[in-house]
């Protein structure tokens, strides 16, 4: 089986990281796994995008036209990436900062939640990023949320590991939303 | 198991190249491998080795010029602007029949262009980039894994013959991560480096590392020599993979980032039942003639896809069979010019004739 998913945001959500973590929870799972970043002239508040295939197999191509999942963080992102995302497939839109206003082109199912919101009621607008983390590994059943809080410990420098319950905690509350 | 890291590319090529013994950086930084100089900056003085920032890419292949005339194991690294820098020093390298490896994480160009992955530099690197008629060995990885892998092949290739090897790259394969499991340098028998310099020694015979012949004849003795060594590289040496080319009416050729995105196609064209192969030139010079001749004894179609405006695509018209069409894909790089599986798709099927 090889899942893709394209994840778009501004700088500072933490898009890359969130990549760079889904990729590295299924390494740690036996899977195969490419983490591919847009590696642009970016900065704080710019585009920041990212692309992971997970599969069983070899991994191809690292490049996908037409991603079958797609992370949308921002008004931005959704307007230009949801229309790429493939019919049959499904987006997770963050409805506290994007709202859908455009015709739907191809037949996907839209995931919209209002995810900083929950970051925020976790304790920190920064924690989005694990928030989606947890939607996407539950919907998906492709990660176990046990890996993806070792990855953590694996991504995140070392200054940062006081951060990783926290970050544990907005993992689990994205999580729920799927199990409930 | 064996131990799966999880690293960049350009991680993966300097931890390659440590592993194969290389204990000399030199360097100047570069969007987009600078990761190279900075792991290689972190690692190497715990392993008793040298790092040196350079004023300049031209001081830095010099400074390689130097290590390798000692012997040692030395490289250097940069993207397409810097390499341009280094052709000079290159030109020298491989006239004073030094090894050493060069590695090119290709950027976007002409001139500064841009930071984006590129393959326009594969006339560059293949047909020498520098002054008098010598060739590199030009290893092309795609994949995280290779970059590690062929860094020690370089090693090995570029001792055994007494040419300098480049490994080239892109942004996207040095900047993306991937699974990779590290591994020791495997024991080659290579010849001893007795040509290297020792300062020195009472009673020694004088050894003289040039790439100046100025006695009747010399010079053109000398470039014979190279031209037999490229000979035997192109007889030995070469190596690609191959990828459903039994049964192909339509044989696809990428190298690097380029095949990766060509085995999805690849993949999807043979899911609608298009019969479609593929196969990737993993050393671009010496340039795997023979496998393309051989496969193209039977499929007649050849579809080359690169990121750029066609240049590998000369070579493969070149090797294929007398009586086999070549026809080119590619795009010029640059931000969004990324081709994806979706659009080599759209093109095998145009090739193959429409609908399965």
């Amino acid at each position: 089986m090889t899942l893709d998913l394209f994840i778009a945001g501004f700088g500072g959500q933490g898009v890359l990281l969130l990549g760079n973590l889904l990729a590295y929870a299924a390494i740690l799972e036996g899977k195969n796994a490419s983490y591919f970043p847009a590696y642009g002239v970016e900065k704080r508040g710019g585009a920041a995008t990212c692309t992971v295939v997970i599969s069983d197999d070899e991994v191809a191509s690292p490049v996908v036209g037409r991603p079958g999942c797609a992370i949308l963080l921002n008004q931005a992102s959704l307007d230009k990436y949801l229309p790429r995302v493939r019919p049959g497939g499904w987006a997770l839109v963050n409805s506290s900062l994007a709202e859908e206003n455009l015709p739907r082109v191809a037949p996907i199912e839209v995931l919209a939640l209002p995810l900083t919101e929950l970051a925020l009621d976790v304790g920190d607008a920064r924690l989005v990023n694990l928030v989606a983390a947890g939607i996407w590994a539950r919907k998906s059943q492709a990660l176990t949320l046990a890996s993806l809080e070792s990855a953590l410990r694996k991504v995140l420098p070392e200054r940062n590991h006081r951060f990783i319950p926290l970050n544990v905690e907005a993992l689990k509350r994205g999580a729920a939303l799927i199990a409930s | 198991m064996d131990q799966r890291l999880f690293v960049k590319g350009n991680e993966a090529v300097a931890m390659g190249a440590l592993a194969a013994g290389c204990r000399y950086y030199f360097g100047y930084p570069i969007t987009p491998q600078s990761d190279i100089p900075e792991f290689t900056a972190r690692e190497l003085p715990r392993l008793g080795g040298t790092f040196i920032q350079a004023e300049s890419e031209i001081a830095a292949i010099n400074m390689l010029l130097g290590a390798s005339a000692c012997g040692m194991r030395a490289m250097t690294s940069s993207s397409s602007p810097g390499i341009s820098l280094k052709q000079e020093g290159l030109s020298y390298m491989a006239g004073s029949e030094l090894p050493g490896l060069v590695v090119n994480i290709c950027r976007s160009g002409p001139g500064l262009g841009g930071i984006d992955a590129s393959q326009a530099d594969y006339f560059q690197a293949v047909k020498g980039g520098g002054h008098g008629g010598y060739r590199l060995i030009v290893l092309a990885p795609h994949s995280v894994q290779e970059m590690y892998d062929l860094a020690l092949l370089a090693f090995d290739l570029s001792d055994r013959y007494r040419i300098p090897a480049m490994l080239l790259g892109d942004s996207v394969i040095g900047q993306m991560k991937e699974a990779l499991i590290p591994h020791p340098r495997a024991q080659v028998e290579l010849p001893p480096k007795d040509w290297a310099v020792r300062g020195k020694q009472e009673g020694a015979p004088q050894r003289v590392v040039k790439s100046l012949y100025l006695g009747d004849g010399e010079l053109e003795a000398h470039n014979w020599r190279l031209h037999e060594r490229y000979a035997l590289l192109e007889a030995r040496e070469t190596r690609w993979e191959g990828l459903h080319t039994d049964d192909a009416e339509l044989l696809v050729t990428a190298f690097g980032i380029t095949a990766r995105i060509a085995k999805s196609a690849v993949r999807m064209a043979r899911e609608a039942g298009f019969k479609v192969g593929l196969l990737r030139p993993v050393s671009l010079f010496p340039f795997p003639r023979e496998a393309f001749r051989t496969v193209t004894l039977v499929t007649k179609k050849v579809l080359c896809c690169e990121l750029n405006t066609g240049q590998m695509v000369e070579d493969v018209r070149l090797s294929v069979a007398r009586d086999a069409e070549v026809y080119f894909y590619g795009r010029p790089p640059g931000a969004g010019s990324l081709p994806t599986p979706e659009e080599f798709a759209e093109q095998i099927a145009r090739y193959c004739g429409g609908a399965a």
